[in-house]
């Protein structure tokens, strides 16, 4: 295929999109990382793809696994020497997360972000006002247990109604 | 210019990475379940901040060395973290005053940093603010629900509290290549970030009843590479491993 054909480029990219779409978050396999919003960027370089991505959090013990599991599926679907950049600018945020992927996070279980990051005023002792809504029962009467919890990202609560505690993924 | 900017990423990366190392020292002896989860959280975080502020100055460093290098391979003298982070998690009060006073500093220097001149100490600083909110949300509330608990709780945390003060002058102290940066608008000016971090402090303290200890001197040096008696110790825990085997890998 000859090189730096805009017409062949657009149609490898959206060929690496649908692949990106079958990656699963190896801690939430029900989201892909689409669905997470943390793939920033496709590119080719000459022939080589660039996929650029997001953390979602500093430390989170995932991304490296995204970036092994991204260069991986890509050699399955033929394209070699992915290089998979992370970039901490802008930072990721849980507004990334797709409609598709709050449906996804509510039917396994886990509550997903009530507020969008832009109105947070929480620090120190104004608790976050969100009301987080029981992802089996629907209630909106809920306690929060523990800010942190199984991952970086979730946070522990129990529902006063069906009394089932649950995991919410908290706003960042 | 190139070797302070590395300075400072060094006393960023360095802090967070023996912070975090007392932090996960907590895993599995928290004192309940959510608080054992809360605190090896938090310790990630700071894992994963330090790991971004260590490859960013192996990249400024002229020599062929990487951000393991840096965590796992250097001599005592050449970490520049501050002291207050090495302080051993003794009682639980210690655990909560050493990370109140970390996440208020935190705040407080990562939002200016935001907008810092060096796009990169700017992008970590805003990654990393996010993450803090969430810390010192909880350490405050820690601050006030053992200040304005039982007399035992209350105790404790002053015991604490006066114990710790004296490793906060440190903070606040800059070295000629920290204030290189300041003129050049990449970092803050560290003095004037102590009066912000006192008055936040203070609020903290009259919620929770603590009351501000006095001291004459407070300990500094770190820029220099001092520490405390501590830090020998931690780093024969955790370099122990690369030590042994060069080539370990994961």
């Amino acid at each position: 295929m000859p090189n730096g054909n805009p017409e062949n480029t657009k149609f490898k990219e959206t060929r690496v999109w649908e692949i990106l779409a079958e990656i699963p978050d190896p801690e939430i396999p029900v989201l892909t990382i689409l669905d997470l919003g943390i793939v920033r960027k496709v590119e080719f370089h000459d022939e080589k793809p660039i996929i650029t991505i997001t953390p979602t959090y500093s430390g989170c013990p995932a991304m490296q696994r995204f970036e092994k599991d991204i260069v991986e599926a890509m050699e399955q679907n033929g394209f070699e020497g992915t290089e998979v950049p992370m970039i901490y600018e802008p930072a990721w945020t849980t507004d990334w997360i797709t409609e598709k992927g709050r449906r996804k996070l509510k039917e396994y279980g886990i509550a997903p972000p009530e507020e969008t990051t832009a109105n947070k005023k929480a620090l120190f002792f104004e608790n976050d006002i969100v009301t987080v809504t029981c992802p089996r029962c629907n209630s909106k009467n809920t306690k929060l247990e523990s800010q942190f919890g199984s991952t970086a990202c979730k946070a522990l609560y129990k529902c006063n109604d069906c009394l089932e505690p649950f995991e919410y993924f908290k706003c960042l | 210019m190139k070797k302070d900017l590395y300075n400072f990423a060094i006393r960023m990366g360095d802090t967070s990475w023996i912070l975090s190392h007392r932090l996960c020292e907590l895993c599995s002896y928290g004192p309940f379940l959510e608080e054992d989860l809360a605190m090896t959280n938090i310790g990630l975080d700071h894992i994963g901040q330090s790991e971004e502020w260590l490859k960013y100055a192996a990249e400024l460093s002229d020599e062929n060395i990487d951000a393991d290098f840096l965590a796992y391979r250097r001599k005592e003298k050449e970490y520049r973290n501050v002291q207050l982070v090495e302080f051993p998690n003794e009682d639980f009060a210690y655990v909560v005053v050493r990370q109140f006073f970390m996440d208020v500093y935190n705040y407080l220097l990562y939002s200016k940093l935001t907008n810092s001149k060096d796009t990169t100490f700017a992008a970590i600083a805003q990654k990393s603010l996010k993450e803090v909110r969430y810390h010192l949300r909880h350490s405050s509330n820690w601050m006030v629900r053992l200040g304005d608990g039982t007399s035992e709780s209350h105790e404790r945390l002053q015991n604490a509290v006066n114990d710790l003060w004296f490793y906060t002058g440190d903070l606040f102290v800059m070295p000629e290549s920290e204030q290189n940066l300041a003129k050049d608008g990449i970092i803050p000016d560290l003095a004037g970030l102590e009066s912000d971090w006192n008055k936040m402090v203070m609020e903290v303290f009259n919620e929770a009843g603590m009351q501000k200890p006095e001291y004459e001197v407070l300990a500094s040096g770190s820029f220099d590479g001092q520490h405390t008696e501590y830090m020998g110790f931690m780093l024969c825990e955790f370099q122990y491993l690369p030590n042994m085997l060069q080539d370990a890998k994961w």
